[in-house]
C-alpha cells in the first residue's frame, strides 16, 4: 500500500477517535478504553480493506464485520457513521431510547451491524458461521471479526476457534485488539490468556503478531491473511487501552467510563482538535 | 394405533425439506444418529455441519448461517439446546430474531435409563421466556413433520421439541399444523384437557375412562406452547369451566404456566396441572417413569375428578 493511503487511514482514525470521544461524552456512558484501542483496525477494515456498500448494506457481496468485543460499538458506529451508513448526527444519540444505537451492536436496529453481539464470546461463532455460509454461495466475500484479549477467557471462543481450524476457513480472519487490560485489571492477572498465537496456532489457524497501532503494519497483516490458504488467520494486534489520549492510556478504570465535561477539550486536544 | 417417535419424523421431513431448499443446512452436536440429523447429512453432506459436542458454538454459527441467508436447523439432545446453550440462543439467535430452528430431541423424562442429568424437565418454561422465540412441541409423528414444514416457513427464531421414544399417532395426514392454533381432539362438555407433547395421547386415554364414568372431557392439544391459541382456551374455559393441563414437564412455566397466566388475567377458571412436580428425573424405563411421576391417564382422570370438585 502506498505511503499516502496509509497516512489518509492514520489521519481517517485520527478524526473517528475524536467522534468516539465526543458520543461518549454527549451520552455520558459507555466504553471509552476498548474503543480507542481498537479505532485503528476497525478504520483500516472499513476504509483500507473491507469491500462494502453503504447505500446497500445487505449487498450480497459486501464482506461481513463482526465486532465481538461489542461494548467497542462506538468504534464501529464512527465509523459506519463516517462511511456513509446513516447520518453523523445520529451518533449523539448513543444508548437513549429510542436510538437505533444500542449499547452493544444490534443488527436489528443499526444498518452495517451483521449480527447481535455484547455477550461475550459470542461473535466469534457467529463469524464462522457467515464463513461456512459464504463458502457454501462459493461466495469469495471474507469475514472479520474483532476479539478483546480479556474475551478470549470465554470457552466458547476456544470452541469457535476449533471449528473454523476444522473446517479450514481461510475466508476467516479473526483480530484480536490484546491491550492487556479488562474490568477487573490486568488480563495477565485477572486470568492469564497468554500467549494468544500459540493458543490458536495449536487450533490450526495461521497467527500472525502486530503492533495493532501502526496502520501499515495493520493494512500489510490484513493482506497477508487473504493471501493465505487453507486455514484461518488471526492477527494478534498488541494495543494501548484508551489509545490517543495519554490520560486514558492503559487505565483499567477507563475500560467502561465516558470523557467528563473537563476531560473531553483535553482528550481532543491530544487528538490535535480545538473545539469551538 | 402405529407408533413413531417424533425424532424419526423430523429425520425424515428434514431431508425432504433439503430436497426442497438449498438453503436448509443442518448442525449437530455429536447426536446426528439419535436425533436423526444424520438422515439429512447421509443426502446433503456439503451441507451438515457436525459441530462437535461444542453447543455454545454450533448456536452461534447456526446464527451466521441464517445471518448469510441459510435456514439452520441445529438439534441436540434439549437439555444441552435450551440448557447448556440457553443464553446463545437468547443473544444469538432470538436477540436479533435469527432464522435459526432449534429442534431439542430427547425431551422430558421419557429419555429414560440415561437419568436426571439428561431429562429436561424445564427446557420448555425458559425457552417460552425468551422473547421473540416461537415453542412448538408436536404430539405425534405426522404433526411433528408438519411443524418441522411450517418451522422452515416461518422466519424467524423457534424451538421444538421432540421425544426419544415411540408415541402413538394422533393426527391423520390431512392434519394442518399451523403455528400458534391449537386442535380439539376430542369433544366434550364436562371439563378439559389443554395438554402438549406426549400427554396429549394421555389425555385421549383418560377421556375415555371417564366417558364410561359419564364424564364428558374435552381434549384440546396445543402444538405451539407461544404463541399460545389464547381463543381455544377461552372457549374451553367458557364451554366446560374446568381445565386440567398435562405435559412432560414440570409444572412450573411450561403449558400449566401458559395457560394459567393466560386464564388469571382473563377468564378464571379451576385449572389443576400434570406434569412433573419440581422434582429432577431420574433412571428408569420410560413407561416406568411415567408412572413414578404420575402421567398416566389414571393421573389424568384423578386430576379431572378434582378439578370437577372445584367447579
Amino acid at each position: 500500500m502506498e505511503q499516502h493511503q496509509i497516512e489518509q487511514l492514520q489521519e481517517k482514525a485520527r478524526l473517528l477517535r475524536a467522534d468516539i470521544l465526543r458520543m461518549l461524552h454527549k451520552a455520558q456512558s459507555g466504553h471509552t478504553g476498548g474503543s480507542l484501542s481498537a479505532i485503528d483496525m476497525i478504520a483500516a477494515l472499513y476504509f483500507g480493506k473491507m469491500r462494502h456498500n453503504p447505500a446497500e448494506p445487505a449487498w450480497e457481496g459486501r464482506d461481513r464485520f463482526v465486532l465481538c468485543k461489542g461494548h467497542a460499538a462506538p468504534a464501529q458506529y464512527v465509523a459506519l457513521a463516517e462511511a456513509g451508513y446513516f447520518p453523523k448526527e445520529d451518533l449523539m444519540m448513543l444508548r437513549r431510547l429510542g436510538s437505533h444505537l444500542q449499547g452493544h451492536p444490534d443488527s436489528k436496529s443499526t444498518p452495517g451491524v451483521e449480527v447481535c453481539t455484547g455477550s461475550l464470546g459470542q461473535g466469534l461463532s457467529q463469524a464462522v458461521g457467515m464463513a461456512l455460509g459464504l463458502r457454501l454461495d462459493r461466495s469469495d466475500s471474507r469475514v472479520y471479526a474483532l476479539l478483546g484479549d480479556g474475551e478470549l477467557q470465554e470457552g466458547q471462543v476456544w470452541e469457535a476457534a476449533m471449528s473454523a481450524g476444522h473446517y479450514r476457513l481461510d475466508n476467516l480472519c479473526a483480530l484480536v485488539d490484546a491491550n492487556g487490560l479488562q474490568i477487573d485489571g490486568e488480563v495477565t492477572r485477572v486470568m492469564n490468556v497468554t500467549p494468544i498465537g500459540e493458543k490458536f496456532a495449536a487450533f490450526g489457524w495461521h497467527v500472525l503478531e502486530i503492533d495493532g497501532h501502526d496502520m501499515a503494519a495493520i493494512m500489510d497483516a490484513l493482506h497477508k491473511a487473504g493471501e493465505l490458504q487453507g486455514k484461518p488467520t488471526v492477527i494478534v494486534a498488541n494495543t494501548v487501552k484508551g489509545k490517543g489520549v495519554p490520560f486514558f492510556e492503559n487505565k483499567a478504570s477507563y475500560h467502561g467510563v465516558p470523557p467528563s465535561d473537563a476531560e473531553l477539550p483535553e482528550a481532543l486536544k491530544h487528538l490535535g482538535i480545538t473545539e469551538d | 394405533m402405529s407408533m413413531i417417535a417424533t425424532r424419526d419424523a423430523y429425520g425424515e421431513a428434514l431431508a425432504e425439506l433439503g430436497a426442497e431448499n438449498v438453503n436448509i443446512v443442518a448442525l449437530d452436536a455429536d447426536l446426528s444418529g439419535s436425533t436423526k440429523t444424520g438422515v439429512f447429512a447421509k443426502k446433503f453432506p456439503e451441507r451438515f455441519f457436525n459441530m462437535g459436542i461444542a453447543e455454545a458454538n454450533m448456536t452461534g454459527v447456526a446464527a451466521g448461517l441464517a445471518a448469510t441467508g441459510k435456514i439452520p436447523f441445529l438439534s441436540t439432545f434439549s437439555i444441552f439446546a435450551a440448557g447448556r446453550a440457553w443464553e446463545q440462543i437468547r443473544q444469538s439467535v432470538a436477540y436479533p430474531k435469527a432464522n435459526v430452528k432449534v429442534v431439542a430431541t430427547h425431551g422430558g423424562i421419557t429419555v429414560g435409563e440415561d437419568g436426571g442429568s439428561h431429562q429436561s424437565v424445564e427446557d420448555v418454561a425458559i425457552m417460552r421466556a425468551i422473547p421473540n422465540m416461537t415453542v412448538i412441541v408436536p404430539a405425534d409423528g405426522p404433526e411433528t413433520k408438519a411443524a418441522i414444514k411450517a418451522a422452515a416457513a416461518y422466519k424467524g427464531p423457534v424451538f421444538v421439541r421432540l421425544g426419544r421414544n415411540k408415541v402413538p399417532t394422533i393426527f391423520g395426514d390431512d392434519y394442518r399444523f399451523e403455528i400458534g392454533k391449537g386442535a380439539e381432539v376430542v369433544p366434550g362438555s364436562d371439563m378439559t384437557f389443554v395438554t402438549t407433547g406426549m400427554m396429549t395421547a394421555q389425555a385421549v386415554a383418560a377421556a375415555d375412562i371417564l366417558k364410561q364414568e359419564g364424564i364428558s372431557a374435552r381434549v384440546v392439544h396445543i402444538g405451539t406452547i407461544k404463541p399460545l391459541d389464547k381463543d381455544i382456551v377461552i372457549k374451553a374455559a367458557a364451554e366446560t369451566g374446568a381445565i386440567v393441563t398435562a405435559e412432560e414437564h414440570s409444572i412450573i412455566g411450561g403449558l400449566g404456566g401458559a395457560v394459567a397466566e393466560f386464564l388469571a388475567t382473563s377468564r378464571p377458571t379451576p385449572v389443576e396441572m400434570v406434569g412433573i412436580r419440581d422434582r429432577f428425573g431420574t433412571s428408569g424405563k420410560a413407561d416406568e417413569l411415567i408412572k413414578y411421576f404420575c402421567l398416566t391417564p389414571e393421573d389424568l382422570v384423578e386430576a379431572a375428578r378434582k378439578v370437577l370438585q372445584r367447579k
